[in-house]
């Protein structure tokens, strides 16, 4: 496998970094990277690190990285997740040093519960936007460890940018992916058509009963993209070959939130490098954070409305003859 | 009555389904199995995910049908723990 450190990699700008990944060779993992700047987002991270879970350290070759902003990414732990040697790179302790979340692996349910309790001061949140940091987290990491079936669990790291004031989030795993999870009662043809179920209100793979089953109820995707979509926040999901990206509503439209992502104002390709599992990346813009309870007012109604359209689109009709 | 301290089993920020489920296994259930009011005390919680509240009482709704709400009380709950639980119920109602 091939991974390409760029010069720049948001979620705005992701769609070149993907398209550069090699998945061939997967026994071995090759990272180059800009010879002057690397500036990119955690869900970059996420997935080299995540890709290194896939093979033996000795196959990890990394060639040595000469840009200034490198003790970035040993501040965020990917040289130590890979195993690499770092010795040549000091590290350049920045004013927002602390609010970040290095790259971390979450195998279990408990994890998960400390991962975000110890989050919190770490990113120094305030309350209200704590709330949707902490409700974003803990939807995206449990939906890997219950739907990814990977014991290697996921991997999370989260940083603070001062200049948008936002927190931006990346989320990887090496599961079996959307398609297959949402195939255990669907039918998609393709790892795109697997996303838009998954992000659609009321669709899981655990069952085809509208209210799911008692651990559940097909809602946790569909939350998040609302709340990106309130926010007017990227909100990126990647698996198999399918991409997904929920684009930034422009302030003056009137916002709406959709059932089916597709209606959302979004951009997506089913032909990308393929990734085995998932990987979700969002950006939460602080100042933008609505009161959280106010969002789930406009999600509680699509919500519904999205289940009772299915159900009535089952009714039986009357037979005239 | 039986009232059960969700911030005791769950901390403030109420995410852990598997706490959930044990509390609706471990002492929902056979308090309304006795014929008893279950009082889910939100004091201290300031939010709940959906998965939690789902993991919490969609199985008793659907087993024990609507009509179970009329037994079972939401003390003290914030704004956002009184709507998460609204519309994991609406959403229940409507698969019903």
């Amino acid at each position: 496998m091939r991974v390409h450190l760029p010069n720049s990699a948001f979620l705005g700008n992701l769609d070149s970094f993907l398209r550069g990944f090699d998945p061939d060779n997967p026994e071995t993992l090759e990272i180059t990277a800009n010879l002057r700047w690397i500036s990119v987002h955690p869900f970059v991270l996420s997935m080299i690190a995540a890709l290194g879970q896939r093979v033996k350290p000795k196959n990890i070759h990394a060639e040595k990285f000469e840009a200034k902003s490198r003790h970035y990414l040993v501040r965020m732990g990917l040289f130590k997740y890979l195993g690499l040697q770092t010795e040549d790179i000091s590290i350049i302790e920045h004013e927002s040093a602390g609010r970040f979340i290095p790259l971390t692996r979450i195998q279990t349910s408990e994890e998960l519960t400390n991962c975000v309790t110890e989050m919190i001061p770490l990113l120094h949140l305030e309350p209200e936007q704590a709330k949707t940091i902490a409700y974003v987290v803990s939807e995206l990491v449990r939906n890997t460890l219950e739907h990814a079936a990977t014991p290697d669990g996921a991997i999370l790291c989260a940083q603070y940018y001062k200049k948008s004031n936002s927190i931006r989030i990346g989320i990887a795993d090496n599961g079996i992916g959307i398609k297959s999870a949402i195939n255990r009662s669907y039918n998609s043809r393709t790892d795109l058509e697997a996303i838009q179920l998954a992000l659609t209100p009321g669709i899981t793979g655990t069952t085809r009963k509208e209210g799911g089953t008692e651990l559940n109820a097909g809602a946790g995707l569909f939350f998040i993209k609302s709340i990106a979509s309130v926010n007017r926040d990227f909100f990126v999901v990647y698996s198999g070959n399918g991409f997904y990206k929920l684009l930034k509503n422009p302030k003056l439209k009137k916002l709406r939130l959709h059932a089916n992502p597709f209606d959302d104002r979004h951009s997506k390709s089913s032909d990308l490098p393929r990734w085995q599992g998932t990987v979700v990346g969002i950006d939460i813009a602080l100042d933008q954070t609505d009161k959280f309870s106010g969002l789930l007012d406009a999600i509680g109604s699509t919500y519904t409305t999205a289940v009772r359209e299915r159900k009535k689109a089952r009714y039986k009709k009357p037979r005239f003859i | 009555m039986k009232t059960i301290n969700i911030f005791n089993h769950a901390g403030a920020f109420a995410e852990n389904k598997d706490i959930a489920r044990n509390i609706r296994l471990q002492e929902m259930i056979p308090a309304l199995d006795q014929n008893e009011e279950v009082v889910l005390d939100f004091e201290k919680v300031d939010a709940a995910t959906q998965s939690f509240v789902h993991a919490l009482i969609s199985d008793i709704l659907r087993n024990y049908g609507i009509e179970v709400l009329d037994r079972i009380a939401f003390k003290s709950c914030n704004e956002t723990v009184r709507k998460i639980t609204g519309i994991v119920i609406e959403y229940m109602q409507e698969g019903l």
